[in-house]
């Protein structure tokens, strides 16, 4: 029992990366399509305002899996970064040439450096949310061994893990459009929102698509994950197609507080739907949450950690987060 | 540190040693401590600005709020808007460690990730804070009340201490592994709140957090120094380069005493690692300081040996000796010169900026200025990279100590590494990767620098100021 709250306290991590993390990494594709140096100005000013603030506690989201997952399911984690080792990487370099270039740009004394940085840090952050999400596809479709190493291409690049990067990207994006899109709204930018929204409808309906499309490789490729997704998890994944149906239709009719709401349940579904669907697998096939379980007393401890953090964490946390949505925040 | 480097001055024991054993190393050995040692090295001294910055700042920013000091304000302001620049790129460095501890050393994590994975967990927690609280204090200038703003800085301060007690707990249990058994070839019993608490852990934080302080101090006074040496002496420099330096002065000063008493410990607790700290080739009772030398064909050379003073600063007596590494089985013995020279190098700038501090503050008890002299100047101008080179020395002496175990009696590095040649592309990668963020961020910093000497306080975004949403971070214009 231990282990398995353990495991549902790594997986709310997870979601919470996506949602945060993922809405910052999201807006890269934004920037790097923002246009010129004039044109763009104004996007990514509201790019640079909107995740400034938050971008570094979003991203400590991921150190806590790693560090919940080394810690609470070792054997798993050393096999699954043996086997995964290329995806892994690149992700990183995503992350720290996406964190180094944002900081950089910010007080780049040239436009010309600050296009350069700009561009690393736009094309940085859709590399991050692809490698991971082939993480996650190799994964669920139980090409990481329990023990030892997998093989070192074939386990991330394969239909589910390819597909699971691009609908990462996918999601990401759209997460990160619903929310610029209100933030322009909110900052007065009108025109600016307007745009945005156009686009982001565009990128939910892509999104959307390849998720469809993808329905078919996928259960050929990952049957079991597929069976937990039509079976137990079959709820979630509907609840996560109905609102992001409905974040589409909140945006059309120019909902945008409402369709951030809708935006979110239907990312943070579809990955719960993921986490679901595959239990009781820690590494689908091969281990199973109690048997990748470390010792008990760590995994005890670890849950006063989660406790400790629901207490110290999430209160600055929300601060944090109102803070940056009032008006004094906005506007300046 | 690698052995390739090393093979010139090794001795003959080590040699055969490589000889025989070198070639049923794994692949990955090699590469993956190179990589450890880059990415480490270069983290550690963002990680020194992280943890010691903040109460320097917040030192600064009391002054601008409560005592009306213009100077201190700006100079609070200006810290902070450099600090965004340093802790960003602190945070990713220290994410690649994350994901290094998997990718690196897939034999330690296995086995003892839920062992020493406790004391990280927490170190998360406290990153989360500290997170969170730049985010706050950074982009609150102008936008939250002055005084509240000013207390943004408190756990950020906190989060530091108790991050950097985290991480050091883990290097200490390494050192002195404690919270498991071995039984059968597997892990049992694990008790991770002995593993977070373990005794070494509290005097090796201490070195380190002190170690911090000095870092931060000496660099960001050494800034001003220079600009002193350039002319511009005047209010404001004069502040930037007291602050820090009170800070640094303090720690340098405790600083000897701190590992003075964490060096005392390693007679017992890893006497291989002692005696090539010492370049103890015999057990000599008592033993000699021997300071600089090296190890060649199994003799020492080039050294200047003072009689019993080894016994008195290594043991605290006047005849205990240091166990020599005659003692050791050849196979159990570290690289001894670069471990002797790198703990050296250390003691040595410690025990020199430690006089540094002395006397800068007895010149001023005297009513002299040190820094009206060129001379004063330069040497507070070196101070900074002495420490950072006190700094990396320290580590590289206590890591490079530690071999071959990566837990001290229990794991041998050889066998935590994975079997993968390629790491090698992926140093090559890393170096590149970091050399271009550390061209990044001193092309950066400079330009600031430049800008604000020539009035520019705002840093005005690179996009602006056509646009009119007004840029997070900037500090609101009088309006
Ligand atoms: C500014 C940096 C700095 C300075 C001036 C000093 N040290 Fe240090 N030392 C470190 C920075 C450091 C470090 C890098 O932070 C280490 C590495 C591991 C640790 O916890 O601290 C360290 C380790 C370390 C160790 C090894 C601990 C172990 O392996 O268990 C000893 C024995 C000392 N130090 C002793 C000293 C002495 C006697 C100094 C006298 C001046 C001194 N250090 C100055
Ligand atoms: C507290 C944090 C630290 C932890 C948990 C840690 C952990 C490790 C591990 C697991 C290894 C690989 C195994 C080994 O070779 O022993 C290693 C090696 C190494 N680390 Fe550390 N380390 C820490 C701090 C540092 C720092 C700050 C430096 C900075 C210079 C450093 C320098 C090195 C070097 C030079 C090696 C290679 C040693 C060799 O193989 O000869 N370490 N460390
Ligand atoms: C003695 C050695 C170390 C000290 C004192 C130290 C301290 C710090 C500090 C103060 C930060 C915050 C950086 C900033 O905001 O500027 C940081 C970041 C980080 N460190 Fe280290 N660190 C050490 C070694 C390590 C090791 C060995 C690891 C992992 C294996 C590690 C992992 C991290 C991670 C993941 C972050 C980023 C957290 C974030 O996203 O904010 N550190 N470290």
């Amino acid at each position: 029992m231990l282990e398995v709250a353990v495991a549902a306290a790594l997986f709310l991590g997870v979601v919470a990366y996506a949602l945060f993390g993922g809405a910052d990494f999201g807006s890269g594709l934004y920037d790097l399509t923002a246009g010129g140096t004039r044109r763009g100005a104004e996007l990514r000013t509201l790019i640079e305002h909107s995740i400034g603030p938050v971008w570094e506690a979003n991203h400590v989201w991921l150190i806590y899996v790693l560090v919940m997952w080394w810690t609470g399911f070792p054997a798993s984690f050393a096999s699954a970064m043996s086997t995964l080792t290329l995806p892994m990487l690149l992700a990183l370099l995503g992350i720290v040439l996406r964190g180094a270039a944002f900081a950089f740009r910010k007080f780049a004394p040239t436009v010309g450096q600050a296009r350069l940085y700009g561009a690393v840090f736009a094309g940085a952050s859709l590399i991050t949310p692809f490698f991971l999400g082939t993480v996650a596809g190799a994964v669920a479709s139980g090409r990481v061994p329990a023990t030892g190493r997998g093989d070192l291409w074939s386990s991330w690049l394969n239909p589910t893990s390819v597909l699971g990067g691009v609908i990462a990207v996918g999601a990401c994006t759209f997460l990160a459009g619903v929310f610029l899109t209100a933030d322009a709204h909110r900052a007065g930018h009108d025109a600016l929102s307007a745009s945005m929204r156009r686009r982001t409808i565009g990128v939910g309906i892509v999104t959307g698509g390849v998720v469809f499309a993808a329905l078919v490789p996928i259960a050929r490729d990952a049957p079991t994950l597929v069976d937990g997704l039509t079976g137990r998890a079959a709820p979630l994944i509907v609840l996560s197609g109905l609102s992001g149906t409905a974040t589409l239709a909140l945006l059309v009719n120019r909902r945008l507080g409402q369709a951030r709401v809708a935006a979110v349940v239907a990312v943070a579904a579809v990955i719960a739907g993921w986490g679901v669907g595959q239990y009781p697998w820690m590494l689908v096939d091969e281990v199973t949450i109690a048997d990748a379980a470390g010792a008990e007393a760590t995994l005890a401890a670890l849950l006063v950690v989660v406790g400790l953090a629901g207490v110290l964490v999430l209160p600055p946390l929300v601060y944090l987060f109102q803070l940056t949505q009032t008006e004094q925040w906005t506007k300046h | 540190m690698s052995v390739v480097l090393e093979f010139g001055s090794l001795d003959g024991a080590m040699l055969d040693l490589l000889r025989s054993v070198g070639t049923d190393d794994p692949a990955g050995l090699l590469p993956a401590r190179e990589q450890m040692a880059l990415s480490l090295g270069w983290h550690i001294v963002l990680a020194s600005f992280g943890v010691a910055w903040p109460a320097m700042i917040a030192v600064a920013h009391w002054r601008g709020t409560y005592r009306d000091d213009e100077v201190a304000l700006r100079l609070a302001r200006r810290w902070a808007k450099v600090s965004a620049v340093l802790f960003a790129i602190g945070a990713v460095s220290g994410t690649v460690l994350s994901f290094e501890m998997g990718l690196l050393w897939p034999g330690l994590m296995g086995p003892f990730g839920d062992v020493l994975g406790l004391p990280f967990a927490f170190e998360g927690l406290s990153f989360f804070v500290e997170a969170i609280f730049l985010g706050l204090y950074l982009y609150g200038w102008g936008r939250i009340p002055p005084k509240r703003h000013l207390l943004m800085l408190v756990p950020m301060a906190v989060a530091g201490i108790v991050g950097t007690y985290c991480v050091v707990a883990v290097n200490a249990w390494m050192n002195m592994p404690v919270g498991f058994r071995i039984e059968g070839g597997e892990v049992v019993d694990v008790e991770p709140w002995a593993v977070l608490f373990n005794s070494g852990a509290v005097l090796q934080f201490a070195h380190m957090w002190v170690a911090a302080y000095m870092v931060a101090g000496f660099v960001v006074a050494a800034v001003y120094a220079v600009g002193m040496l350039r002319g511009r002496v005047d209010r404001h420099h004069r502040l930037g380069f007291a602050l820090p330096f009170a800070f640094a002065s303090v720690a340098a000063m405790v600083q000897p005493f701190i590992g003075h008493v964490l060096g005392l410990r390693i007679a017992e607790t890893q006497p291989a690692k002692l005696a090539a700290f010492e370049l103890a080739i015999e057990t000599e009772s008592p033993s000699p300081l021997r300071l600089g030398g090296v190890l060649v064909d199994g003799e020492v050379r080039y050294a200047l040996d003072i009689p019993r003073l080894g016994s008195l600063i290594a043991r605290n007596s006047f005849s205990e000796p240091v166990q020599g590494l005659e003692t050791i089985a050849p196979a159990d013995r570290p690289p001894v010169n670069i471990t002797h020279l790198a703990f050296q190098s250390m003691v040595g700038i410690g025990t020199l900026l430690a006089a540094l501090a002395v006397a800068y503050w007895f010149a001023r008890w005297r009513g002299r200025d040190p820094l009206g002299s060129r001379w004063g100047l330069r040497a507070a101008v070196l101070a900074g990279p002495l420490a950072v080179v006190a700094l990396e020395a320290g580590w590289i002496a206590t890591e490079v100590g530690r071999q071959p175990w990566v837990v001290y009696g229990h794991l041998r590095t050889a066998d935590a590494a994975g079997d993968n040649p390629q790491l090698w592309v992926l140093l090559a990668a890393t170096t590149v990767v970091y050399g271009a963020l550390t061209t990044g961020a001193v092309v950066v910093l400079r330009s600031m620098a430049r800008r604000w000497r020539t009035g520019d306080e705002e840093l005005p975004s690179p996009y602006g100021p056509e646009t009119s949403i007004a840029d997070g971070g900037r500090d609101r214009k009088a309006t």
